[in-house]
């Protein structure tokens, strides 16, 4: 089935079957699928429904139950935006629940379409109790007692909020959610974070660019064009060091990206030569080259996820193109094809946690739009139509891109979910650009 | 008192001239003898009119001298060939850079901010790459040139219009050493 398909919400209620799987202790879910046929699907008349909501009959409608205590606003209210932003729910709104104290009345609930419940409970230890409720089988689903550090509200907190939201959504879809994440990125020669949910936007280093994480989140590579070493240079997120890792007078080092296991970085390398990729141990050590491009260009690298391979921007050709080689430069091959015609400039390839796709940008009309290519069948998408659009980077759960986009007059962050085309703003201010999502960040 | 303020009267022409030099826009023909600020005529002189006139016209040269090695060379958008206009430009550092052995310059490429970011620092290390190569063409030694590249990091003008992205589509230089020793041509 295409994925980009517009398949538009039936406003009428799914129910919630739920089966149940008993797997290594965690509940497995598969929520029941009362699919409407594709025939139905495309009966709705274009124009007249609600939203770009990807539905495909599959969308579950929960609700984050209203939370007693002084924080119970924030806590339903994170949740809730938490499960939006996941972009696999049809949230109803908090303010339409009543308060419940003890079990739920199911029978109100599936007349207001939700078909699970999230009920949170602030406990006197500072903990926070989550009871999933399935509404069809008026049944706790899992209940669960979560740790959230103090201060409350303090960063460390929301990322705890945050891991509640991602094990909630990993009960009921089976998939842990991304809502415990960080974008880094580029604003005003220096490198910046931001919570998924936009909050707390801090920086993160003195100076640089081009922000890639370490595995886990402990720290950030990034690039500094400073004019005189324009140093490849890593930071620990926990003590806030810098450690320069490439650095020589007279040369660029820029654009690094880190491989899987941590251990290896490449980074493009900008000389009277050309400008060509190499790599190095992260615990230092020679570099070793990897592209020989005899005065053309090649930069942007991005690892394949078992980190055998790499894909990169080159414009050897004559012209920018995206291709993928083996991590010792061998067995190149021109990934985004002739099929473009007369587009000619294709740059920022990223490749997917699972492998499947590579996102990169391409110039259409003069202005460039985010677009994925499947590695199976080289099949390639559309994900942006607004605006300038550049260096897309993807979320850990490979269905969410980071780029940033012209679509709001400066140049600002964006996320979109390629399965339904939905996307928000994450940046604000002055421009943001060269952004790079986290990977999940389990502990605090 | 006299010959302090006659110098600080020097100084400030020159740097009058050059300050004008730098602010040209885009390839502009050099002006030969641009306007300086004339001595009053009523004041008691030290030295003769004519060696006056001498000094002030070295200092005009040197100043032009110095603008021609400094003036910024141009490209068109996604491209690292030189320009004719460019080109020509260049034949003038040449000029310069013969007479003055000891200098030695760096080139520092940029982009406007169109292209992919990343991309444009290596665009910008062409462009340096292609003035560096046309001059070491023409015989100047290559350990006098350095290169560099800002990509669109460091834009000279801010602005959305071709006209803005046509002034930071560039080759900037700098006298990295021998610039005290510089003679006017």
């Amino acid at each position: 089935m295409p994925q980009m398909t517009s398949f538009f919400a039936p406003r009428r209620v799914l129910p919630f079957r739920v089966v149940a799987v008993a797997l290594s202790a965690i509940a497995v879910l598969t929520v029941g699928l009362m699919v409407p046929s594709r025939a139905e699907a495309q009966a709705q008349p274009p124009g007249v429904s609600l939203s770009t909501r990807y539905v495909a009959g599959q969308k579950t409608s929960v609700i984050v139950l209203p939370v007693n205590g002084t924080l119970g606003d924030s806590v339903a209210t994170m949740l809730s935006r938490d499960f939006d932003y996941s972009d696999r729910f049809n949230v109803v709104s908090t303010s339409s629940a009543p308060m419940v104290n003890g079990p739920p009345n199911y029978a109100l609930f599936s007349k207001l379409g939700v078909d699970g419940i999230v009920q949170a409970t602030l406990l006197p230890s500072g903990w926070v109790r989550v009871a999933l409720h399935d509404v069809s089988k008026k049944a706790v689903l899992n209940s669960k007692d979560f740790p959230l550090p103090s201060p409350t509200l303090s960063p460390a907190w929301r990322a705890a909020m945050h891991g509640v939201s991602d094990a909630v959504e990993e009960w009921i879809t089976g998939q842990r959610g991304i809502a415990q994440t960080r974008i880094a990125f580029t604003r005003g020669g220096r490198v910046w974070i931001v919570d998924s949910d936009r909050a707390n936007v801090m920086p993160a280093t003195p100076s640089g660019m081009s922000p890639q994480w370490l595995p886990g989140g402990r720290g950030l590579v990034y690039s500094v064009l400073d004019g005189v070493r324009n140093p490849i240079m890593m930071t620990d997120l926990g003590t806030g060091s810098q450690r320069t890792l490439a650095s020589s007078s007279g040369i660029e080092h820029s654009s690094p990206a880190v491989a899987p296991d941590g251990r290896t970085v490449v980074y493009a390398r900008g000389s009277d030569t050309g400008t060509d990729l190499y790599a190095m141990p992260l615990e230092g050590g020679a570099p070793r080259r990897i592209t020989v491009g005899r005065g053309r260009a090649s930069t942007q690298p991005t690892f394949s996820p078992d980190g055998q391979r790499i894909a990169f921007m080159s414009d050897r050709s004559g012209h920018p193109e995206v291709y993928i080689s083996d991590l010792d430069g061998t067995n190149a091959e021109l990934l985004t094809a002739a099929a473009f015609g007369d587009r000619d400039y294709r740059a920022g390839p990223d490749w997917s946690p699972d492998g499947r796709l590579v996102a990169f940008q391409s110039r259409n009309g003069g202005t460039f739009q985010i677009m994925t290519i499947n590695l199976r069948d080289q099949s390639v998408k559309f994900v942006t139509n607004d605006g300038r659009n550049d260096d897309p980077s993807w979320a850990p759960d490979s269905r969410h891109l980071v780029f940033s986009s012209t679509r709001s007059g400066t140049r600002q962050l964006w996320i979109v979910d390629i399965e339904t085309g939905r996307s928000r703003q994450l940046t604000f201010g002055s421009e943001a650009r060269l952004s790079a999502w986290s990977p999940r960040l389990l502990s605090q | 008192m006299m010959p302090v303020s006659r110098l600080t009267l020097v100084l400030a022409s020159t740097t009058l001239v050059l300050g004008a030099c730098r602010k040209k826009p885009v390839v502009a023909p050099q002006t030969e003898t641009p306007a300086v600020v004339a001595p009053p005529p009523t004041r008691p002189a030290t030295t003769t009119p004519a060696a006056r006139d001498t000094m002030e016209e070295y200092r005009t040269k040197l100043a032009a001298t110095r603008a021609r090695l400094l003036e910024t060379i141009y490209f068109e958008y996604d491209a690292d060939e030189l320009r004719d206009d460019a080109k020509s430009n260049l034949d003038a550092k040449i000029l310069v850079l013969n007479a003055n052995t000891a200098v030695k310059i760096r080139v520092a490429g940029h982009c406007d901010e169109r292209g992919s970011d990343e991309y444009n620092i290596a665009l910008g290390r062409r462009r340096a790459e292609a003035a560096k190569r046309y001059l070491t063409d023409r015989g100047i030694d290559a350990s006098r040139i350095e290169t560099a590249s800002f990509g669109r990091e460091r834009p000279a003008v801010q602005g959305t219009s071709e006209e803005s992205w046509s002034r930071n589509r560039r080759d900037e230089f700098e006298i990295i050493a021998g610039g005290d020793q510089l003679r006017a041509q």
